[in-house]
């Protein structure tokens, strides 16, 4: 009894290995709104991520340094 | 000297804007169909509308303070406010048409959130042209903060109250819950609270430069005049 339970312990983890894949797919089904995994999973997210980032920090610099002429000027008129 | 003192609140303004950037379209989103990944432009539609009403809130102050105390100064902050709030206000029906494009179908449909908010701008757009109707400048100042108070006071409901006693495709109006449920996600929220305070701050921001701008050409026309 206990040899023959051995014996299909192998069959068992074949069939685990066939059916585990095929049970992933069923939790995630094919229906499942469309998000941008491809772009996320290929890293080129982090491309427009730079690109974005680069472009705000310049406005934003740009508007640092007309906020310090801005002070400068209010400080000449002043005198 | 630049005082950060006087300025952190600029520099919380480009941290938090730059984050934005960041996790905006990094950290994980709800997915949800029709919305899919566009469910990321609630970090910068949204924000537009909050930047825009706390702004016009602190317009209403000024014209409040100027009624009760008129100087030129308060004047031209209530003034460079308001523009700046109906600027933010303008973004804000743009980035929502093209979000309605790509998820209703449609650049502008009949929906009572988004004809208030048309036509709480349009009251906006009249105050710049009363303003610019006036010669002199005591009596342009003291109309258009009383104008700018009612003008508030009439928005406000067109934004926020009665659209959601109809029904509505938007957001937050009508039988629909804002996102609220979504905001329940936390990654969410670790996003959004940061760009509405971020975009909120900007919008002070911008107001402030451009008030300061108008006040350093007032101080240069008064030195002109002595």
């Amino acid at each position: 009894m206990k040899n023959s339970l051995r014996k299909l312990r192998p069959v068992a983890a074949l069939l685990l290995a066939f059916l585990l894949p095929v049970l992933h797919a069923a939790a995630q089904p094919a229906n499942q709104p469309e998000m941008a995994d491809t772009l996320r999973q290929s890293g080129k997210i982090y491309v427009v991520v730079a690109v974005i980032t680069v472009v705000l920090a310049g406005l934003l610099f740009f508007l640092i340094s007309l906020d310090r002429r801005l002070t400068r000027l209010e400080k000449e008129i002043q005198e | 000297m630049y005082s950060m003192k006087k300025n952190w609140w600029k520099a919380l303004s480009v941290v938090l804007l730059l984050y934005v950037a960041v996790a905006g379209l990094l950290m994980p989103v709800p997915r949800l169909a029709i919305l899919n990944e566009t469910i990321r432009n609630l970090y910068f539609h949204v924000p537009m509308w909050f930047g825009m009403t706390f702004v016009l809130l602190a317009s209403v102050y000024y014209s409040v303070r100027y009624l009760r105390n008129p100087t030129p100064e308060l004047d031209i902050q209530a003034h460079e406010s308001a523009r700046t709030g109906i600027l933010m206000g303008f973004v804000g029906l743009a980035t929502g048409s093209i979000w309605a494009k790509y998820t209703w179908g449609a650049w502008w449909t009949n929906d009572p959130k988004l004809n208030g908010a048309a036509i709480a701008m349009l009251i906006y757009g009249a105050y710049l042209v009363l303003r610019s109707s006036f010669t002199d400048e005591q009596q342009r100042a003291r109309i258009s903060a009383i104008y700018n108070i009612f003008a508030f006071a009439t928005a406000m409901p067109l934004f926020y109250i009665l659209p959601r006693l109809t029904d509505s495709l938007h957001p937050g109006a009508g039988g629909n819950p804002a996102f609220a449920k979504y905001d329940l996600d936390s990654n969410m929220r670790l996003v959004f609270y940061p760009a509405v305070i971020g975009w909120t701050l900007l919008a002070f921001w911008l107001a402030q430069l451009a008030s300061r701008v108008s006040l350093l050409k007032l101080k240069l026309y008064e030195k002109q005049l002595a």
